[in-house]
């Protein structure tokens, strides 16, 4: 087990590596550049040449590689070409923002996805199975920003149980964070749980019709036993899965998301440095997205070699 | 009065095609201790008939009818809840195939315990402490071991046995084996069989054996029930079977086990199995049979008595000339035996 997380570990050492000269090459192959940006349109060549000095834009790539990774591994992602803060400082205001919202999002996307995803597995061909399928594609294929415009309309608009938009630290006022928070997680979430549901149907349909559920029958465990423990257990692979390749989806829709309810995260901190050229926060941004993925995709194969007795074995004797 | 006690049981699925029937009304008996194979080739509907006692069959599509009795309890009407209290505990079952039958995300120590526990009542320890011994019951060498292992660690006839560990593990009345050595490599299906042998033997368990392998049937049972197309052709104490089969399908089966091959080759029965779908009022084999005549097609023959304990469907069954294919001539091949 021990090895097979090491090994993990170090693919994923790897990837972060290439992310980082993708990223650093990616940025400065888009036309127009941060110099320019903070000078604005009437400064002076020498003005904007003093601008990329001091941020270093004027040595070569390889140089400013260095300087970049140097400066990212020692925690310090430099300062905003936008409004000189240091980058960490933004990064440490946004990110907790994004990852509640995620976190939200993806309790709704869990419980109502799987739920849904096992009741209409179990009711299969019956009146719980329609509603769920068809609440299903619905999910599917409603786009985020109408589904957050109808939230506010209904919710904050006319029945006024809500409110609109805007945000409140956690830390700050628990009960209106959550208030504040509730529909946009609900927004987020709802896409996401239509994928779950359809992949956890269609998971505890083949569990369900397995030989070992079966067996389960002729003991005599009761239903929930045997669809909870036995075909679920055998199904949840699918539902990690899922979670793990769903994640870069909800970080596109949590952009969107919080521009729709105004909500200060990471996804609109994105938007934002693409649009000035913001180097540094781009590279922060885009360098934790992936972190982000790596990790969760970690996470995930560890989960399925918990889940899955033939992976883990095989992992931890192989080399 | 019988252990258990099938009447005059039909089974028939809904499906797509229409309404299929997979037994036609059968009635059998199985003593305490006693080895009952049912016989047939696929479709006859003997694992349909046998899984008809701890019905599991899907339940939304099986019309069922006639009657199950165990120990004079009715089974087939009897509530969902206390029938999953006979489930594993008065009525378990070993099925085809072991390969898939045992939950990969489990260990085998779970799945044996599981059962101890839900109908027992057993601690965790206890019940892994019996599941241990079980083990050994079952031939299992280094069972502490094993306890922890998964399925896909163990190889086909291993899982068999822990199928077999786990269906006897509440020492039940009856045990039901669906074809359990078909899916086994040949060295170890006599082990398997000794295994339940040995069980009846020592826990006095009931065996209803569902096999199309006549070996097998001679190796191990007491008595069995040929079927085709969903009824029984023939029932008989195996002795009494094997020398005086009456029904001409019982005997194109015998025919058709390698020992009893003529020039190398197998006799094979003609023609193929009647649909599901319909019945005509005629003897269900008539058109494959080498006896058959017009009353075979006017009418269908009851199962009749023949000699003790020996019942048969047949207008023209066998006389008393002895059929044994187990003693005796071997194919002249070679030749110095």
């Amino acid at each position: 087990m021990l090895w097979f997380i090491l090994r993990r570990c170090g693919s994923a050492v790897i990837v972060l590596f290439l992310a980082s000269v993708l990223i650093f090459l990616g940025i400065r192959a888009l036309p127009g550049d941060p110099a320019t940006v903070m000078a604005g349109q009437e400064a002076s060549p020498a003005v904007v040449e003093a601008i990329r000095h001091e941020f270093g834009l004027d040595k070569p790539l390889p140089a400013q590689y260095l300087d970049y990774v140097g400066q990212t591994l020692s925690g310090n992602f430099g300062r905003s070409t936008q409004d000189q803060l240091p980058v960490i400082d933004i990064i440490a205001e946004r990110l907790p923002v994004t990852l509640e919202l995620s976190a939200l999002a993806m309790l709704v996307a869990v419980i109502v996805g799987v739920g849904a995803g096992i009741a209409a597995a179990v009711r299969r061909g019956r009146l719980a199975d329609y509603v769920a399928t068809g609440f299903g594609l619905a999910g599917l294929s409603v786009p985020h920003f109408w589904l957050g415009l109808l939230g506010i309309l209904l919710f904050a608009v006319t029945w006024r149980i809500l409110p609109a938009s805007g945000y409140v630290p956690f830390t700050e006022d628990p009960a209106q964070n959550l208030q504040r928070m509730i529909l946009p997680a609900i927004v987020l979430g709802t896409g996401f749980a239509a994928i779950l549901m359809r992949q956890t149907r269609s998971a505890m349909l083949g569990a369900l019709s397995a030989d070992y559920v079966r067996t389960a029958r002729s003991k005599g465990l009761s239903e929930t036993k045997v669809v909870g423990a036995h075909a679920l257990r055998n199904s949840l692979t699918t539902v990690v899965t899922v979670l793990g390749l769903q994640l870069g989806a909800l970080i596109s829709g949590a952009v969107v998301t919080e521009q729709i309810f105004v909500i200060p995260g990471f996804g609109k901190l994105t938007v934002d440095a693409v649009l000035t050229r913001n180097y540094p926060v781009i590279q922060a941004v885009v360098l934790i997205t992936v972190i982000g993925y790596v990790l969760v995709n970690l996470l995930v194969d560890i989960a399925y070699a918990f889940l899955n007795p033939r992976i883990r074995l095989s992992g931890g004797t192989r080399d | 009065m019988s252990l258990l006690e099938i009447t005059d049981l039909t089974v028939g699925f809904d499906t797509e095609d229409g309404h299929v029937q997979a037994v036609r009304g059968i009635s059998l008996t199985l003593g305490e201790g006693e080895i009952l194979a049912l016989c047939g080739e696929s479709g006859c509907g003997k694992s349909v008939t046998a899984m008809s006692v701890p019905r599991l069959l899907p339940p939304g599509t099986t019309r069922l009818s006639g009657s199950v009795k165990l120990d004079g309890r009715e089974l087939t009407t009897l509530p969902e809840r206390e029938m999953r209290q006979v489930r594993g505990k008065d009525v378990s079952v070993v099925f085809q195939e072991p390969m898939t039958s045992l939950n990969p995300s489990f260990t085998v120590g779970y799945q044996i315990t599981e059962v101890l526990r839900r109908h027992e009542r057993l601690s965790r320890q206890a019940a892994n402490g019996r599941a241990v011994e079980l083990l050994e019951l079952v031939g299992i060498p280094a069972p502490r071991r094993r306890m922890k292992e998964y399925p896909h660690q163990l190889s086909g006839g291993m899982r068999q046995r822990v199928m077999i560990a786990i269906a006897v593990a509440c020492s039940p009345r009856v045990l039901i084996a669906d074809e359990p050595t078909t899916a086994l490599d040949v060295t170890i299906q006599a082990g398997v069989l000794d295994v339940f042998r040995d069980l009846r033997d020592r826990l006095g368990t009931a065996v209803i054996l569902i096999t199309h392998d006549l070996g097998v049937v001679a190796d191990i049972a007491d008595r069995a029930v040929v079927m085709y197309a969903g009824r029984a052709v023939e029932q008989a104490p195996v002795t009494e079977l094997f020398a005086h089969p009456r029904h001409p399908y019982t005997l194109g089966l015998m025919n058709a086990l390698p020992s009893a091959a003529v020039d190398g080759r197998l006799a094979e029965i003609p023609g193929m199995v009647p649909s599901p779908l319909t019945d005509p009022d005629e003897c269900s084999f008539q058109a494959r049979c080498p006896r058959a005549q017009d009353d075979c097609r006017a009418a269908r023959p009851p199962l009749e008595r023949h000699a003790a304990g020996h019942l048969a469907a047949c207008f023209h069954p066998s006389g008393d000339a002895p059929h044994t294919p187990n003693d005796g001539e071997d194919p002249p091949r070679g030749g110095n035996r």
